[in-house]
């Protein structure tokens, strides 16, 4: 049985050409649609042949800064494909805050483990990580940059929601300017046909002009206040979080952080299969009463997260790389 | 007139380059390390083709790659004359080059170059020139990248 899982493994990782994952703009379409399928795959696998594919494997989970959310979803993938895991949660209680620079970190960790998970505050860090490690790294997050594998498990639930990306009419709602996820995935939908973003937010936090110049030609951008407005357009609102802090003026905060709050009642505006995605952690942004209705898809959403890396985890074992 | 003439003579050995925009000659001095070259800026000279232009030459000493970004960087619309043996060995129409290594430094104050001390990687894109970071992906517009090249 395990010989047929990992063969299988082995014939479906071949496709996939990277040895990391550090940034959604690595990653082509192509290679995107390969990571889905094998998420699906190893979502109706059986949980003991599924549990083989890390046997006897080390994977380091290195917290260089602290996110409950995205390391309990990546512990649980590395066990459930049996392997062990290795690290820290906080770098606070270890060494490493002591002025250790992160290649040294690397080069030492890599001597563990046959896969390195990280998460940092400095932007840049898992490249560099990338750069110098002979084992694979998979991006948990670097600063403000990059998350991919959020962007990644944001695509696997449209697919899996809507059976395909191309063709989607997605609104991304909130703060645009500073939100790394709605800008990763808006790059990432520019890599699939026709979809259509609407760019929702207050003047303040518009989305950036680069990302608009990167993407339109690619994908149809409508930037827009008018969340009504365009509702009975949308298959996916993709709600994000506005932050007090990101206000120079608390006045202009209060002006605008109930203008985007969504309750039960947009329901009435919008389509049948019309789904409501967040990253987490919400605040108010959605009201608790849409969490029975239909639309809701924020916490399948998470869900999601734990089969698309163990998809990553599946691709990447082996990759060791010469430098 | 005069004066001019003393400073412009032709070098034997080194780099001579021609239609700078005004004011790069100084910029381009402070970038590259001269060490003990000889080095002789012309600046606001008159051109028939700028109106006004800087010409500076380097005697004496082999640029390397680096520094030759650094004033394809600089210099962009400029000539670039290697002189052999009082000849011009090879000749170049400076423009920007697509990458630049160890030239800038990242304005991202969060980049893990400027925490760690790395040496730097960007793309460049013409028209408008930007740059990104290799590492942590923000671009540099025209203006933060004139301001972000590395001291000589
Ligand atoms: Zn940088």
């Amino acid at each position: 049985m395990s010989l047929k899982a990992n063969e299988k493994n082995s014939i479906e990782s071949g496709t996939f050409s990277l040895t990391d994952v550090v940034s959604i703009a690595d990653i082509s379409r192509k290679e995107i649609e390969i990571v889905l399928n094998k998420a699906k795959n190893l979502e109706e696998m059986d949980k003991k042949e599924k549990s083989k594919i890390l046997e006897n494997r080390v994977v380091a989970s290195l917290f260089f800064e602290p996110s409950t959310r995205t390391r309990l979803s990546f512990e649980t993938a590395i066990q459930n494909l049996g392997g062990r895991v290795i690290g820290f949660a906080d770098p606070g209680v270890s060494s490493f805050k002591k002025g250790e620079t992160l290649s040294d970190t690397i080069k030492m960790i890599e001597r563990y483990a046959d896969i390195i998970v990280m998460r940092h505050f400095i932007e840049g860090a898992a490249r560099r990580a990338a750069e110098i490690s002979q084992v694979p790294i998979i991006n948990g997050g670097d600063g403000a940059n990059q998350h991919p594998t959020q962007t990644l498990l944001d695509l696997y639930t449209i697919k899996k929601e809507f059976g395909k990306i191309d063709g989607i009419t997605i609104g991304l709602l909130g703060d645009l300017k500073y939100g790394r996820t709605v800008h990763s995935l808006a790059y990432a939908l520019a890599k699939f046909n026709d979809a259509k973003i609407y760019c929702i937010s207050p003047e303040q936090l518009k989305m950036p002009k680069e990302i608009i110049e990167d993407i339109k030609g690619k994908v149809k951008v409508i930037e827009t206040d008018d969340l009504n407005k365009v509702l009975p357009e949308l298959d996916v609102l993709y709600a994000t979080r506005i932050q007090k802090e990101r206000f120079a003026d608390e006045k202009d905060y209060n002006k605008v952080k109930n203008a985007f709050i969504l309750d039960a009642g947009i329901l009435k505006k919008t389509k049948k299969q019309f789904r409501i995605m967040h990253p987490l952690p919400r605040v108010n942004e959605i009201k608790t009463e849409l969490d029975l209705t239909p639309a809701a898809l924020y916490f399948e959403q998470a869900a999601n997260g734990v089969p698309v890396r163990e998809a990553l985890l599946a691709m990447l074992l082996g990759k060791k790389k010469v430098i | 007139m005069s004066e001019k003439k003393i400073h412009i003579s032709p070098i034997k050995n080194g780099t001579a380059i021609d239609h700078l925009p005004v004011g790069t000659s100084l910029k381009i001095l402070e970038a590259i390390n001269v060490n003990d070259a000889t080095c002789t800026a012309a600046m606001n000279v008159e051109s028939k083709k700028m109106g006004r232009k800087d010409i500076l030459f380097i005697e004496g000493k082999e640029l390397n790659e680096t520094e030759m970004d650094k004033i394809r960087i600089l210099g962009k619309n400029g000539t670039m004359n290697i002189i052999k043996d009082s000849k011009i060995s090879k000749k170049e129409s400076i423009d920007y080059p697509n990458e630049a290594k160890g030239i800038l430094t990242c304005a991202n104050e969060k980049c893990i170059t400027n925490k760690e001390g790395l040496i730097t990687k960007f793309s460049l894109k013409k028209n408008p020139l930007s740059a990104k970071c290799f590492y942590c992906e923000k671009s540099m517009d025209k203006k933060e990248i004139m301001n972000s090249i590395k001291k000589g």
